[in-house]
């Protein structure tokens, strides 16, 4: 769990994850909106299907990956949200959905 | 001989071709070791496409065509008994392959040259089909338009080339055989009363029977031991995505799915080149290609490029030699290594604990060079 | 400086292209822009400052006065970029970088080519892994994404937290938490006692360094308000009824989050696989690129600057970018020999005050090899879920390098391509084969750098010989 430090100017922005409404703030990315909701599980691993979640923040681990609009494999945390992103976990492998 | 040689077959060369043989030797009995260079090296064998091919092979060497298929025959045995042996699944599967072509014109080139193979001595065993649109893509998913036909191949397939790769360490590991890494080798010389006295860094080793399987490096050392490799160097440059959930069942030749999911992409052949750094104008016209065939390939995730170099003679067919001068030195080179492996595994270890290559590869020695073109 | 707004804006060659907009990009920018040439800044982030300086243009804490120094620090040099003639694309991805310096970069799904005369690699650095038991459970993150997780967003931990690890991050993290008003609940400090001694050899420099005086502060602060654990040599973190557990010898605590963080290391997977020459640091336990004093590496016309050079902080970073900037000014001959000199005397006295004192935080804040290498049933390799065991039984099957064992076990392999597993496969080699480090060969880094897809590979031009390589008849 997160909590927001108090911002006078933040605007909200309505998102979903896992079919859920869900909202963050304007210029969150969407691995923080995810943690500052208290969801710390962003994906099940390809090898084994374990649970993984963010891990550095800053694109190096490829742990925070979710699926975005439909796009599999998105780095959550190199992703700004945006009103209407609809966001669900990457369950282990991607489909190659054409 | 005064003192004990400690080998009785040394094979210079870690990868599969190497590592086939080396398994096969043991097998035969023979006390054997593995020189290998070390954690960098070039090796075709990380090369890794992995496709165990029949359809488009021995085209003006009949009796490569057929030692393709038998190899191919062989590999399912194969694949079970390095199971059996090491737990490891290299993951053949032999679900018949295509070749898909994105123009009429190279469709008809593709097919001429399978009719000239059916065509020539015992061509017939090997059953090809041409397939139109309509019927690849009841088989393969959502084909692109462009493609106008493919030939289909029963007996083409694929392996898991890196686990095969893992699974023939663990099986010589178990079959005694000494593997020797950082033993670049300097030099080999024939020893007077036979045997070999082979040169690296680490200090010289003696063997009964020494097997040439070092890839490009055997141009080198083929006249150490009075045998000619006259080889060149041809690479080729692979792409691999993020894995995916299966859903290519038939290896296309240049565009296969790993049992792990990732996709691999190698549809290059460049000569004269001698490293293995990528260009992405060569990957770029690669996925090109790949697209055309499979549109929904487009939105996949590259994770990784490499080029690794093919061994090729000067016919593209393999050499598989025996030394006169030097007797108890051979040849073993291809740039097949994964498609020959069960072949390399089980039919020429015993040639060579024997002593001579049967009458059945004879058709593969370098003296095929040597001979004048028919007037 | 001109924000391009889309990859369409790219021109085709630029005279200078710095890739990373942290201290040591955007100090190669300011010194390099003005001189008439084109100049190029790319960082994959949506705004300037890398991850020292991360959100410097945007973050919510300036807000709140006890945290405004947290970003205040990268001011001076944003300031100073805004009035030099550069052209800077953020959100950009360098994925290829060739040594014929041509550059593959890709925008929001959209990859370009461009070439340079010179380029100066400025990627920072990343945190060292450390693989403990449990490291790969979701709450388990690196006290470098809990910050900046607070600089770029304003997030402070909830409920119980549990900071693990060694270096001075830990600390000041920990206080800029109690600034925000957060109290984490314990810090397990793994700073092996054995390095006092050696460190102490160092402590007169430390002296006289700019860390002194910060590290006491922070130090004391924390300790005044945080349960503090010294000499942790082993934790393990297991998910226990929701939550998570950690335990260490003599003892344990249930948390909400664990952050764990042993230093951070060179980000060198873009000047490794253009095939710039690394060499390892003993002294660091880490690879670092081989440069000489004007940030230049193997590879002729490529600089490399900052972290990503070597770890130095900061301020170091800037130091070295501006040098870095002279030299690729001098290269493209905007400016002579003696003006590159002259004006980097002033520079090399800020690199040798920022270097000052570093001996000492490196000698104190080596991680023990235990928590460098993997134990047997801990994850190495985090996307292809190796563990330490299998290394060592590769190394056992004659795996004598992290690119045999790659081939066996597929680590390496996975998306982040050795940026979390790399060093640990190295030092869990060495420790199986009974070798140093510096005797194990290092992944083979391959292109593209990052993951980009199919499409955009293909977008990219094709020379006749490269067509002719892949045509069909």
């Amino acid at each position: 769990m997160f909590r927001r430090l108090p911002d006078p100017h933040a605007r909200g922005v309505a998102f979903t994850f896992e079919g859920r409404p869900a909202h963050g703030v304007e210029g969150d990315s969407v691995a923080a909106a995810l943690l500052a909701l208290g969801h710390s599980q962003t994906r099940e691993s390809v090898v084994s299907g374990a649970p993984r979640g963010p891990y550095c923040l800053m694109g190096v681990c490829f742990e925070c990956l979710v699926s975005i609009d439909g796009v599999a494999n998105r780095q959550s945390c190199m992703v700004r949200l945006r009103e209407g992103m609809i966001v669900a976990r990457q369950r282990g492998r991607r489909g190659v959905a054409p | 001989m005064d003192r004990a040689i400690p080998y009785q077959a040394a094979v210079i060369g870690g990868g599969v071709v190497g590592l086939c043989l080396a398994r096969g030797l043991a097998g035969q009995g023979l006390t054997t070791c593995v020189l290998d260079e070390g954690d960098v090296a070039l090796r075709a064998s990380r090369g890794n496409f992995a496709l165990v091919w029949v359809q488009s092979k021995g085209l003006g060497m009949p009796a490569y065509r057929a030692w393709t298929r038998r190899a191919a025959a062989l590999w399912p045995a194969f694949a079970a008994a390095l199971r059996e042996e090491t737990g490891l699944d290299v993951a053949l599967r032999q679900p018949g392959g295509y070749s898909l072509c994105l123009s009429e014109h190279e469709l008809e080139r593709r097919r001429a040259a399978l009719l000239q193979l059916h065509h020539q001595p015992g061509g017939e065993t090997v059953p090809w089909e041409v397939h139109d649109p309509a019927a690849i893509s009841r088989v393969l998913p959502a084909i692109g338009r462009e493609v106008v036909g493919g030939i289909y191949c029963p007996l083409d397939g694929d392996v898991n080339s890196l686990r095969l790769f893992r699974a023939l360490h663990a099986s010589i590991a178990r079959r005694r055989v000494t593997y020797l890494p950082e033993h670049p080798v300097h030099d080999i010389v024939p020893l007077t009363g036979g045997g070999f006295r082979i040169g690296t860094p680490r200090g010289p080793l003696e063997a009964e029977r020494v097997v040439l399987a070092a890839g490009l490096g055997n141009a080198r050392l083929a006249a150490m031991v009075g045998l000619s490799a006259p080889l060149r160097a041809q690479r080729g440059q692979i792409m691999v995505t993020e894995r995916v959930a299966p859903f290519l069942h038939h290896p296309v030749s240049t565009i296969r799915q790993t049992d792990e999911g990732g996709v691999m992409i190698g549809d290059s052949k460049e000569e004269n080149v001698a490293d293995v750094r990528t260009s992405p104008g060569v990957l770029a016209a690669q996925a090109r290609r790949a697209i055309r065939m499979f549109p929904l390939l487009a939105g996949l995730n590259v994770v990784r490029s490499w080029a690794a170099l093919r061994v090729m003679s000067p016919d593209g067919f393999p050499i598989y030699d025996a030394s006169t001068a030097a007797p108890g030195a051979f040849l073993v080179t291809c740039h097949s290594g994964v498609t020959l492996a069960a072949a390399h595994a089980e039919l020429l270890p015993p040639m060579i604990a024997r002593g001579a290559l049967g009458s059945d590869v004879q058709v593969f020695t370098a003296g095929r060079f040597d001979v004048p073109a028919a007037a | 400086m001109r924000r391009l707004a889309s990859i369409a804006d790219l021109r085709e060659r630029y005279d200078i292209v710095i890739v990373g907009a942290g201290p040591a990009g955007m100090a190669a920018a300011v010194e390099a822009g003005g001189h008439g040439l084109s100049v190029l800044l790319l960082d994959e982030n949506r705004g300037l400052g890398g991850q020292v300086f991360r959100a410097v243009e945007s973050s919510p804490l300036r807000a709140h006065a006890p945290l405004r120094s947290a970003v205040a620090a990268g001011d001076r040099l944003v300031a100073a970029l805004a009035s030099v003639d550069i052209e800077y694309l953020s959100e950009a991805t360098v994925w290829q970088l060739d040594p014929t310096l041509a550059v593959s970069v890709s925008k929001a799904g959209q990859a370009r080519g461009l070439t340079a005369r010179r380029i100066i690699i400025a990627t920072g650095a990343l945190e060292r892994p450390m693989p403990v038991p449990g490291w790969t459970l979701p709450s388990v993150m690196t006290v470098g994404g809990a910050q900046t997780l607070l600089k770029a967003h304003g997030l402070l931990p909830e409920g119980r937290m549990v900071l693990a690890g060694t270096g001075p991050l830990l600390w000041l993290y920990a206080a800029q938490c109690l600034a925000a008003g957060f109290s984490p609940t314990l810090l397990l400090d793994t700073t092996p006692r054995v390095n006092w001694l050696p460190a102490l050899a160092k402590l007169p420099t430390f002296f006289v360094s700019p860390y002194l005086a910060k590290g006491l502060s922070l130090l004391f602060g924390v300790r005044r308000a945080v349960r503090v654990i010294s000499g942790v040599d082993a934790l393990a973190i297991d998910a226990r009824d929701g939550a998570l557990r950690v335990t260490w010898p003599g003892g344990e605590a249930a948390a909400d989050h664990v952050l764990l963080h042993q230093g951070v290391v060179p980000h060198t997977n873009l000047a490794q696989a253009t095939g710039c020459a690394m060499a390892w640091q003993p002294g660091q336990a880490c690879f670092t690129p081989v440069t000489n004093d004007w940030g230049d590496s193997s590879v002729p016309g490529i600089g490399i600057a900052g972290d990503g050079a070597g770890i130095a902080g900061a301020e170091a970073a800037e130091a070295a970018g501006r040098i870095a900037g002279l030299a690729a000014l001098h290269a493209a001959e905007a400016i002579d020999v003696a003006a590159r000199d002259a004006r980097s005397i002033p520079h090399r006295r800020a690199l040798a005050r920022a270097r000052k004192g570093r001996a000492f935080l490196d000698a104190l804040y080596l991680p023990s090899q235990s928590f460098r290498v993997a134990a047997a049933d801990v994850i190495a390799c985090r996307c292809e879920e190796v563990t330490g065991a299998a290394i060592r039984a590769a190394a056992v099957q004659g795996a004598v390098g992290s690119n045999q064992t790659k081939a066996f076990l597929r680590c390496g392999m996975g998306p982040c391509q050795g940026r979390l597993c790399g060093l640990t496969v190295v030092e869990t080699l060495a420790a199986a084969r009974g070798v140093t480090p510096e005797a194990i060969e290092p992944l083979r880094i391959r292109n593209p750098v990052k993951p980009v897809t199919l499409a955009e590979i293909a977008s990219m031009p094709s020379t006749e010989a490269e067509l002719a390589a892949v045509a069909r008849p």
